[in-house]
């Protein structure tokens, strides 16, 4: 197998909160940029792509993701892209572009006010037009009824999915960037009946950036995390067409990811305590893999930038050392319906 | 103490209209009819709600057969406070229903009326709108089979080839701490511009310097007179629109900022030439808020014309 | 890693598509694209999607609901933003992937149903705080358009002669929206004025459509029984929308991205050595401004290859034979009929607008406030390297 030929060598995010900054997310944008070019030591001027990923309708306007452009000081001109998706997607699209030998440097980030409309609601808007998002399922009932197969299935129970929270809300303690920490109340009432509260990622405001560099431009920086693969799948939508209880689309990624068995660190994007235990099943991760020590995006969920911040967590374990190989792992769409992994490892192979 | 950034409503709301293709015309039309279509793939397996292409094979489905008004409960939640727009306005439960004589489950409403009611395997029964369009909403939701059904009234003939839904959604919109400060200067009648520390460039609105990616920092006050760069004579209705055409919209580079604002030219359109030079038409101070909008429009001044050269580098 | 177009495939463009779904609008693209490349579903890798906003058709992220119906289920799946250059930009996208070798055959397709809304509403919610300055979609450009006519001093009836050649070229095209064969200069100008200077005649229609293309890696092409189209080069540059002291006429973004083209095509007089255009004109007399713009005239000249009539078929440089987006605009889409027409004219498979013997050609996209660029350039021949 060849080396590896890319590298994240930085990253930075905002601190996830209820409510924070400006619909446009330029303001909170500029100092992510700054905080995640300082760790790469590398100057905007030498980033040669930017991508990025956000949602018109998480801001409620057409083009919202054309003002954050103003953040980067976009002139002279900059080859740059956009993904109307998680920005971990915008992180694979980079991440070809350097593979394809088109660019040496990337600048990937995502942003979100999911705060400014009622979340839960716009994101019905993500399931079928004609015969579902006209009842407006919001996004944590729909999520619910994915617990509930899981639970009627027997491969998840309400206590396994208390003690994911109770691990992730302890883990949080120390993450500066976390929204929701400290203890759960494991009869809490329910949300949307199997979810209680606690099941559930809060609604964050947030943004992360994170920096991409082939093979010598990633040696010659400070620290680096080699990116050993990556990959993405997307199942079919319908909530009653596939089995809720299994993510091939996951296991499908972390196979052409190549995942390893001997890995050290996975931080998994998921955004319900069931979906974790789903993820761990399929994507084969024993109990010996740390998950998530950032707490996850339970304890902070910022809309378009948390699948990003997963794998920016996961470089963050091996650029630091404390971690050989790690995972960050993303998603998108209702019920776990797109999932991305990354797969990052300290040596280039 | 800095006051806190502004932050306003910005409710979007439109009725859109769902053109169906053959497959889902077919479905809605049997909905407003009274009856549940499935789409039945090249496996043998019948889909509801139908799937337009097959899965395995790609090929467009063709075939439709009737399934049962009733079904079973796969799998459920329940919600004790409905939002805007669902099925029932009372605590309920969403589910998937397996419908007899279907393979997949539709994700739908149970009006079950208590949770403890609700569970998988439970069996349901579809309750039809009393006024059917040919929309998923023709049926209403489903209820328990306990009770008595429900009659159907008579059906239409046209086939339903669109679908209107409404969405209406509720944002909160937050400006900038800089742009609520010029917000702010607004609602006394001032204008203010802030400079960038790197190019040194006057922008109103202030904002990050799009060029420079940096706070734009020292205050600079703009005066509300300026020169016409260039600009358009609307002609055209067109939805949202909030005056009525004929209208001049022009690039104003106020006097003392670097970039133009776009804003009305009231006068005779046909006067309105790039280098004239205009100033602001201030409404009632007495009605001054937080908003551009204390500005009604600009009026030429009568001014001898900007040069051309002057102003060519903002164009 | 070489890459090249296998097949395009596009819908009939209209007003109101209300025949047909949002799947079945892109798969009569896509059952097109995969027909014209001789490829089957087994042998697609990837999927690349495409579209402008979404507040247009009311779906957050609409690809999520249509994996299954456009073949994504099970693969990877991308979906691409980038305002009205996002066909460019799919596409650009989709050849990296090939050339990055990750995949070896990549479906990238993109689309637009303006019926199920109106653009105009959605591209005019008025955001709190903003002056309620509304002008329209033509309102933003036309005073730039005067700009331009002030600073080429280009004679004002250029902006009808690009739409009278663009009309007649869309008679041409069995798919194009507005086919218009006895369009007059005369018609032309006598046509309502919209956004003064622009005329009714000179600006694009709303539609409905959707557009697919296959590209493929080097075995892939050389496995193809058809003629395919070698991309010899893909660029993208963007701009901030405003900024103090931004060339809305010739933005330096257009200029830069059209300079890298060129240089990493290895063209070096691209009014000579590219034989047919597609650019990204909404309103016609964008066609100088563009040719300006991509360096195929100086600053300032770009009327002239107009007047003479260089940029109809048969001229020097026939720009949109297909008629452009002016005579077919669904949004999306529009990018990804520019670099798709541009590569039927080198596979030779552009029917009745075929540029005779057009083996390089250029496809061109341009979105936002004139700020983002998306292009490609392709032969019918392999490039020597990549």
């Amino acid at each position: 197998m060849s080396p590896p030929a890319v590298a994240v060598i930085g990253f930075a995010q905002a601190p996830c909160l209820p409510s924070a900054g400006t619909t446009s997310g330029v303001e909170t944008l500029v100092p992510v940029f700054r905080e995640a070019l300082a760790d790469a030591q590398l100057d905007r001027r030498e980033v040669d792509f930017w991508c990025s990923g956000s949602s018109d309708y998480l801001a409620g306007r057409a083009f919202s993701f054309v003002n954050a452009v103003d953040a980067i000081g976009a002139f002279p001109p900059i080859c740059e892209s956009h993904v109307e998706m998680d920005a971990a997607w915008a992180f694979y699209e980079a991440y070809v572009k350097i593979l394809a030998g088109e660019a040496e440097t990337a600048l990937v980030y995502g942003f979100g006010k999911s705060s400014a409309g009622q979340l839960r609601r716009v994101l019905a808007l993500q399931l079928d037009p004609y015969v579902v998002a006209p009842l407006w399922p919001d996004s944590v009932s729909v999520a619910a009824l994915q617990a509930r197969a899981a639970l009627d299935a027997g491969v998840v129970t309400e206590q396994a999915m208390a003690e994911v929270a109770a691990r992730s809300r302890a883990d949080a303690a120390d993450n500066p960037y976390a929204q929701v920490r400290g203890p759960i109340d494991p009869d809490a009432p329910y949300l949307a009946d199997p979810l209680r509260a606690h099941d559930c990622a809060p609604v964050s405001d947030g943004a992360a950036a994170l920096v991409l560099a082939s093979g010598d431009r990633a040696r010659s920086s400070p620290r680096r995390a080699w990116i050993t693969g990556v990959a993405h799948r997307i199942d079919p939508q319908g909530l009653g067409e596939r089995d809720l209880t299994r993510v091939p689309s996951a296991t499908e990624a972390a196979t052409a990811a190549g995942l390893p068995d001997d890995l050290d660190v996975a931080e998994l994007h998921a955004p319900f305590t069931h979906q974790e235990l789903l993820l761990r099943a399929a994507l084969g991760l024993g109990d010996r893999v740390r998950i998530n020590p950032s707490g996850g995006a339970l304890c902070g969920n910022p809309m378009f930038s948390a699948g990003l911040a997963r794998i920016g967590a996961a470089a963050q374990q091996v650029m630091s050392g404390r971690a050989r190989t790690a995972a960050g792992h993303a998603t998108s769409g209702p019920a776990l319906q797109q999932n991305l992994v990354c797969v990052l490892g300290s040596e280039a192979s | 103490m800095v006051a806190p950034p502004l932050s306003a409503p910005l409710d979007i709301a439109f009725d859109y209209t769902r053109s169906l293709g053959p497959v889902l015309g077919r479905f809605m039309t049997g909905l407003r009819a009274g009856r549940v279509l499935g789409s039945r793939t090249a496996d043998g397996r019948v889909h509801v709600p139908p799937l337009e292409y097959d899965p395995v094979t790609h090929a467009p489905v063709t075939e439709l057969v009737e399934v049962q008004s009733t079904g079973t409960v796969t799998s459920w939640t329940w919600t004790d406070r409905p939002l805007a727009g669902q099925p029932l306005d009372r605590p309920f439960g969403f589910a998937l229903i397996r419908l007899d004589g279907a393979d997949t489950a539709l994700l739908h409403a149970v009006d079950a009326g208590a949770r403890d009611r609700l569970y998988t395997g439970l069996r349901v029964r579809i309750r039809w709108a009393a006024e059917r369009v040919g929309h998923i909403r023709d049926i209403a939701c489903f209820e328990p089979i306990d009770g008595p059904a429900g009659a159907l009234d008579f059906q239409k003939d046209e086939p339903v080839t669109i679908m209107t839904t409404p969405i209406r959604l509720s944002y909160t919109h937050t400006a900038s701490a800089d742009e609520s400060r010029y917000l702010r200067a607004l609602a006394e009648g001032r204008l203010l511009g802030q400079r960038c520390p790197v190019c040194r460039k006057v922008y109103v609105p202030p904002r990050v310097c799009p060029a420079d990616g940096v706070p734009t920092e020292d205050e600079v006050p703009i005066r509300d007179h300026g020169t016409v760069t260039t600009f358009c004579v609307v002609n055209v209705p067109f939805a949202g629109q909030r005056l009525d055409p004929p209208y001049v919209v022009a690039q104003i580079l106020l006097d003392g900022a670097d970039i133009p604002i776009p804003h009305f030219v009231i006068g005779n359109a046909d006067d309105v030439r790039m280098g004239m030079r205009v100033a602001a038409v201030w409404r009632e101070p007495s009605s001054w808020t937080t908003t551009p909008e204390n500005i009604a429009h600009f009026r030429p001044t009568g001014e001898p014309d900007a040069p051309y050269e002057s102003f060519e580098e903002h164009l | 890693m070489r890459a090249a177009v296998l097949g395009t495939g596009q819908t009939h463009h209209r007003t109101r598509r209300t025949d047909v779904s949002m799947a079945g609008l892109c798969r009569e693209a896509i059952d097109r694209a995969l027909a014209d490349a001789g490829v089957d579903w087994p042998e697609i890798d990837a999927v690349v999607l495409g579209k402008a906003p979404d507040l247009f058709e009311g779906v957050m992220m609409p690809e999520l609901f249509l994996a299954d119906a456009i073949g994504a289920a099970g693969r990877p799946l991308l979906r691409v933003h980038t305002a009205g250059s996002v066909g460019g930009a799919t596409a650009n996208v989709a050849t990296s992937l090939v050339r990055a070798g990750v995949h070896r055959r990549v479906l990238a397709v993109a689309f637009e149903k303006q019926s199920e809304s109106n653009a105009m509403w959605a591209l005019s919610i008025q955001p709190p705080f903003t002056a309620p300055i509304g002008a329209g979609a033509g309102g933003y450009f036309a005073p730039h358009i005067r700009a331009y006519i002030r600073r080429s001093h280009a004679p004002g009836h250029i902006g009808a002669l690009v739409a009278v050649k663009d009309r007649q070229n869309g008679a041409l095209n069995p798919y194009a929206h507005l086919r218009q064969p006895d369009i007059t200069l005369e018609s032309v100008q006598a046509s309502k004025m919209l956004w003064d200077p622009v005329r009714y005649d000179e600006t694009c229609p709303s539609s409905d459509g959707a557009c697919a293309v296959v590209i493929g890696d080097q075995a892939a092409a050389e496995a193809s029984s058809r003629k395919v189209a070698w991309i010899r080069a893909t660029a993208m540059r963007t701009e901030p929308t405003f900024f103090a002291g931004k060339d809305h006429v010739n933005p330096r973004a257009g200029v830069e991205a059209a300079q890298a083209l060129w240089h990493a095509a290895g063209i070096t007089d691209p009014l000579d050595e590219v034989d047919t255009a597609e650019i990204y004109v909404p309103f016609s007399w964008f066609e100088p401004m563009w040719l300006e713009n991509l360096g195929f005239a100086e600053a300032g000249h770009g009327w002239k290859l107009v007047e003479s009539g260089e940029t109809r078929i048969g001229g020097r440089l026939p720009v949109n034979p297909s008629g452009g987006v002016l005579c077919s605009n669904p949004i999306g889409a529009s990018g990804m009929l520019r670099f798709a027409e541009a590569a039927m004219q080198v596979m030779g498979r552009a029917g009745e607008h075929q540029v005779a013997g057009a083996r390089t050609a250029l496809g061109h996209a341009y979105g936002g406030g004139s700020q983002f660029f998306s292009m490609w350039v392709v032969s019918d021949i392999a490039p020597a390297s990549v």
